[in-house]
């Protein structure tokens, strides 16, 4: 799994192709990408900075992939999370998974997130007309890592639940790839 | 022992700092002792490192509890709630 944390914007379209490029093996690309919503509290967002912890960023990150490919067949991945000053609308952070098959690169992609959001050390502070706030975690982040507790019965149910949400999505029913 | 202790986001600021050595006292064998002298030596130490505070800790840059053990030479890190993503 690739990690990069940096300043600069990301290419979607650029890295998906790079990823993609001589693995036609590959037949499923998920890909998530988190963005700086405009309002916060009600009050317009004027920006928001990301602090992190050089060094348990990119190792923590690393570590969240490493348990994701023991979990799912992934033939590739990647995760960008960019810090510093970022305006509304601006991309924050991207997470791309390559697979043979979609259920193994949509549920990968989710628990990259998930396990992201809860042990990946990055702070959001905002400021709005109101002032300046850091954000406050959120108890619906750690439930959400929570679903994919790490023994085998549960790994099966989260795995399900991973299948169901990817049928809502499509609105069918859990296909087979 | 000598340890790196390092502070981020909201409790670095509240602590007005973000980075200190400390050689610690016998005794201090892991990061909830730590966590709990830090906090004994007055403000802004005490509120912002009180037991009702949900503070997060990583020893060697590794995320920890209460009982990881420290170590010569370690990096102590105490952060809230991570919210990247």
């Amino acid at each position: 799994m690739e990690v990069r944390v940096q300043h600069q914007d990301f290419d979607v379209g650029a890295e998906i192709a790079r990823l993609r490029a001589g693995r036609d093996e590959v037949g499923a690309v998920a890909s998530f990408i988190g963005t700086v919503r405009g309002s916060s509290g009600g009050a317009a967002l004027e920006s928001m900075t990301l602090e992190h912890y050089p060094g348990m960023t990119e190792a923590s990150l690393a570590a969240i992939g490493r348990e994701a490919a023991g979990r799912w067949a992934i033939d590739a991945g990647l995760v960008i999370h960019r810090i510093g000053e970022l305006r509304p609308g601006d991309q924050i952070v991207l997470v791309v998974v390559l697979s043979r098959h979609r259920g193994d690169a949509f549920a990968a992609c989710e628990f990259i997130m998930d396990y992201l959001k809860t042990r990946a050390p990055f702070w959001k502070k905002e400021r709005t007309s109101k002032g300046e706030s850091w954000v406050q975690a959120r108890d619906s982040d750690t439930a959400a890592a929570s679903r994919w507790a790490s023994d085998e019965a549960a790994v099966r149910a989260a795995d399900q639940t991973a299948g169901r949400q990817a049928a809502d999505r499509t609105g069918r029913p859990k296909p087979d790839e | 022992m000598n340890i790196t202790i390092v502070y981020f986001a909201a409790l670095r600021e509240a602590l007005g700092t973000d980075r200190e050595e400390v050689r610690l006292p016998g005794g201090i064998a892991s990061a909830g002792d730590l966590r709990a002298w830090l906090g004994g030596r007055g403000e802004p130490w005490g509120e912002a490192l009180g037991q009702g505070r949900n503070v997060q800790v990583a020893v060697d840059q590794v995320l920890g509890d209460a009982a990881t053990p420290l170590r010569e030479g370690a990096e102590v890190a105490f952060f809230p709630p991570v919210t990247g993503g």
